[in-house]
């Protein structure tokens, strides 16, 4: 099938005056990688094959599950007001749980704003990404610990920040690679496409992970894209592969080769996650307003968890012992994340001289004291 | 004990002021857990269920269905000591110690004067208060606070603006000096600041611009690119003039003043809108061009709007195959009589005119509109209009019928030669009685002329061209021009213009005619 015949139909190309959206349906042909189907059987790919052990299965439930809890959790705390927005990632959980499973430990991931899953995954605390979103600080992780850069609400920043740190991974000759991600909008922006170029022509130890998640806020894929998004790969002179986003074992089985190709220094692979976001595009977003209520019923019948846990039952894997466990785990989650949440104090003034600089420099100490000085000459103050 | 907690409506979508209950999804006397959704808000951006913060049971729904409500105000109690409470309360740290439910402020004092407002929320209830300055001690830490702040420095401009508020008279200025108010604030963003920045800047800047001066080995007079390429365009040197601008910066302004004495040289053309005078091209918005209306084109806007304004004009056209007058300007150019002048189509052209004015007198004429008459002229005196630099002019050659052709090529090539030198004579502008322009020789086919003021008829000459053409039945290709006549309908009526037309016609397609002319 050529890039022509597979191109997608340009459907109303005047926002508003033409055909709803109708999404794309990936086809089960080798170009679409799958392992786990939406009915929780597995399936075997040609090139993706995937070794794991039950316990691992489990686990890949539990963090689906409990990525899945704290987002719910999160989006009730922004609608009572504790959260300035949310991003929510209600449909991708794969997607980001797969990705983020398949890092080394020496490998760094640069995420948007979305990727709850990927950070959970590398065990950056969720209060700190809850912090972010309520507006306390810029998110307080440590990125060298825990190899999660911070979130970069920029759309599309973050893929030239990867690459670049994939070159100096090249220059340092480090056994590790960056992995970027992106969302399906981000791939119209001018940053992104000059990543992939240097990436490219360096072959940098970079993976492009993008979660076709079908729209950027509301704009449709087919209005951004005539071909599908992982074909655009070859025209940067590097692979692309289309993977079931919403199943994890493909999504986990694509990401490592991808990583372990950019490991051992034959350059950089686009990997398009066909995904779908279920939720709004932040807590600001009204997707009624654009999408039709078919298309998310569609989509429900290919959740990422539902399929897991089909499988894990049906197989054995796993029991309702189990399966209450994670949701009792799950709630405890939320409660923890509800009260830390609710704890936060604002942070101190001088907090944003603290992390310009690795160390203290003459002229943000004068700063520091006049901004106390300042703030020490209103009654009331310490 | 009973502990009654407020939900007050939040900003759900960053920047919302209000939004409107759709329905509510509980009743008083409910039990509810967190996170149960409580009732359906539309807002500007979305409609969206809110779940509720607290677990216990609701005793007061405070906003009916269908009321819009501004955020921050409570919607609904909800009593949290008693019942079945499924998830643990959390403590909300914006209410503190506060005694439940208290109207007004959204949350307890914060650090920094603030409201402890929950994060992302709109707009408060309170009234803004300024926080109290320190009187007694705050000298003291003044005094081991820095004063002088050298350099651009921000954070001058924070210090300073509340040193200049008006309720607080007594409090001595955070700067050392009083800030000058005479140099102009800097707007960034709309914050003003950087009085003491540009203050700054102006010490600094100044010594430069002094060591600009010539004569000092100066570096690089300071200006702005655009001021750099006005000044260049003009031929002014930067180095020669003093800025008036901050910091001694060279401006717009005063490279105008420069260029103001010596605008009337031709190094300097553009003069400033102030000094227009003659010849002076005024630069207006950019692009575009503002030029004075005078000398010839102010002579010819005023001709053709008389002519256009009082003649009635007519136009005709005819498309002629003049072939045969080609070949016959090839066999006449090689007579003696001929060498040594130019035997252009223009030349036939004349003299078909000429002829053809012979057998319609009537067209060479004027309207005297004073009189009431009629002048038929007694000679033609052909004007051609002739394109020179200094624009249209339309020479005429006198008596033009009594030339023999030899003299009338002459003659032509006389008057456009001295026109196009721009030296022809008063005298040869004026008294023309008829006209023939060539737009041919723009590669123009034909248009529609004006007649020259006082005359009757004028004639378009277009391009000759090799067309297929009719010829003895066949197609065949044939060199074709087109001639249109406009005339003054006042004195020429269309049988007589075409008659004319016709005629000139007739003796450009075969010049044999004009042996029965």
């Amino acid at each position: 099938m050529t890039a022509l015949e597979h191109a997608t139909e340009v459907v109303d190309p005047v926002p508003g005056t033409g055909a709803p959206h109708l999404p794309e349906q990936p086809d089960s042909g080798p170009e679409f990688v799958q392992l786990l189907t939406p009915e929780g059987e597995r399936v075997e790919h040609p090139d993706y094959a995937i070794d794991v052990t039950d316990e691992e299965l489990r686990s890949l439930y539990r963090d689906l599950a409990l990525v899945r809890r704290w987002d719910v959790e999160a989006t009730a705390l922004q609608r009572q007001g504790e959260l300035g927005i949310w991003a929510s990632l209600l449909g991708q959980e794969a997607a980001q749980v797969g990705a983020g499973r398949a890092l080394a430990p020496d490998d760094m991931a640069f995420p948007t704003y979305r990727e709850h899953g990927v950070a959970w995954t590398r065990g950056v605390d969720p209060l700190h990404v809850m912090s972010l979103f309520r507006g306390n600080d810029m998110g307080g992780w440590d990125p060298v610990a825990t190899g999660v850069n911070l979130y970069t609400v920029v759309i599309g920043a973050q893929t030239l920040h990867a690459t670049g740190y994939a070159m100096g991974l090249q220059r340092d000759g480090a056994d590790a690679a960056a992995l970027a991600f992106l969302g399906d909008g981000a791939t119209s922006q001018g940053e992104v496409n000059e990543a992939l170029i240097w990436a490219a022509s360096l072959s940098a130890p970079v993976v492009f992970f993008c979660q076709n998640n079908q729209y950027a806020i509301s704009v449709p894929i087919e209005r951004q894209s005539r071909v599908p998004l992982y074909q655009r790969a070859s025209g940067f002179g590097f692979p692309g592969v289309r993977v079931d986003g919403n199943d994890v074992l493909a999504v986990l089985a694509v990401t490592r080769a991808a990583l372990a190709r950019a490991r051992e220094g034959s350059g950089p692979t686009f990997i398009e996650a066909f995904t779908y976001r279920m939720g709004a595009h932040t807590t600001s977003d009204d997707p009624t307003r654009y999408r039709m209520a078919s298309e998310l019923e569609e989509w429900k019948l290919r959740d990422p968890i539902a399929r897991l846990k089909a499988h894990l039952a049906r197989a054995g894997i796993a029991d309702a012992a189990f399966f209450d466990a994670v949701d009792a785990e799950g709630d405890e989650l939320a409660v923890r994340i509800r009260t830390g949440t609710l704890e936060m104090t604002d942070p101190a003034g001088t907090e944003i001289f603290d992390h310009v600089y690795a160390e203290q420099t003459p002229d943000l100490e004068r700063q520091r004291a006049e901004f106390v000085a300042y703030h020490a000459s209103f009654e009331g103050e310490k | 004990m009973t502990s009654l907690r407020q939900f007050r409506l939040p900003d759900v979508g960053e920047g919302l002021t209000e939004g409107e209950i759709l329905q509510w999804l509980v009743a008083v006397g409910d039990t509810v857990v967190v996170n149960q959704p409580l009732c359906e808000v539309e807002t500007a951006k979305a409609a969206v269920e809110l779940p509720s913060p607290f677990a216990g049971t609701v005793t007061e729904l405070l906003y009916e269905v269908g009321t819009t409500v501004d955020v921050g105000s409570p919607i609904i109690t909800i009593d949290t000591s008693g019942g079945k409470v499924d998830v643990a309360p959390v403590p909300d740290p914006a209410a503190g110690d506060e005694p439940e439910v208290e109207a007004g402020l959204i949350g307890g004092p914060a650090p920094g004067g603030r409201t402890s407002v929950l994060v992302g929320y709109g707009p408060r209830n309170t009234e803004a208060k300024r926080r109290p300055r320190v009187t007694g001690s705050a000298a003291a830490a003044r005094a081991t606070a820095p004063q002088v702040l050298p350099g651009a420095d921000y954070g001058t401009g924070v210090a300073e603006k509340p040193a200049l508020l008006p309720d607080q008279p007594q409090r001595a200025p955070l700067l050392a000096t009083a800030p000058d108010m005479t140099v102009k604030p800097v707007r960034h963003g709309g914050l003003e600041v950087g009085r003491q920045t540009e203050a700054n800047a102006r010490d600094e800047l100044a010594p430069t611009s002094r060591r600009a001066a010539p004569g000092r080995g100066a570096p690089r007079p300071l200006a702005k690119p655009p001021v750099r390429k006005y000044a260049k365009d003009l031929g002014v040197d930067l180095a020669t003039l003093t800025g008036s601008g901050p910091g001694g910066v060279i401006t717009r302004e005063d490279v105008d003043a420069a260029t103001a004495p010596s605008s009337s040289s031709p190094s300097s053309p553009l003069t400033s809108p102030g000094s227009r005078q003659e010849g002076a091209v005024v630069r207006g918005t950019a692009g575009e061009q503002r030029i004075p209306v005078k000398g010839v084109r102010k002579h010819t806007a005023a001709a053709m709007v008389a002519s256009a304004f009082t003649a009635p004009h007519v136009t005709e056209f005819l498309t002629v195959d003049v072939t045969r007058t080609m070949k016959l300007r090839t066999r006449l150019a090689a007579r003696p009589e001929l060498a040594g002048v130019k035997v252009s189509p223009l030349l036939f052209v004349a003299r078909a005119v000429l002829l053809a004015a012979r057998r319609h007198p009537m067209v060479n004429s004027s309207w005297d509109e004073a009189a009431q008459e009629i002048v038929v002229h007694g000679q033609v005196n052909l004007g051609i209009a002739a394109a020179t630099p200094r624009g249209l002019v339309v020479p005429n050659i006198k008596d033009a019928g009594s030339l023999p052709l030899a003299g009338l090529a002459g003659a032509l090539a006389d008057l456009t030669a001295t026109a196009r030198a721009g030296r022809t004579a008063p005298a040869d502008m004026t008294g023309g009685t008829m006209t023939i322009t060539n737009v041919g020789v723009f590669g123009v086919d034909t248009g529609t002329p004006i007649l020259n003021p006082g005359e009757s008829v004028i004639l378009a000459f277009g391009a000759v061209r090799e067309m297929p053409w009719v010829h003895r039945g066949k197609i065949a290709v044939r060199q074709v021009t087109q001639l249109a006549l406009s005339f003054d309908h006042r004195i020429v009526d269309g049988e007589l213009g075409s008659r004319f037309l016709a005629d000139v016609g007739a003796l450009l397609h075969d010049p044999g005619t004009a042996l029965a002319f």
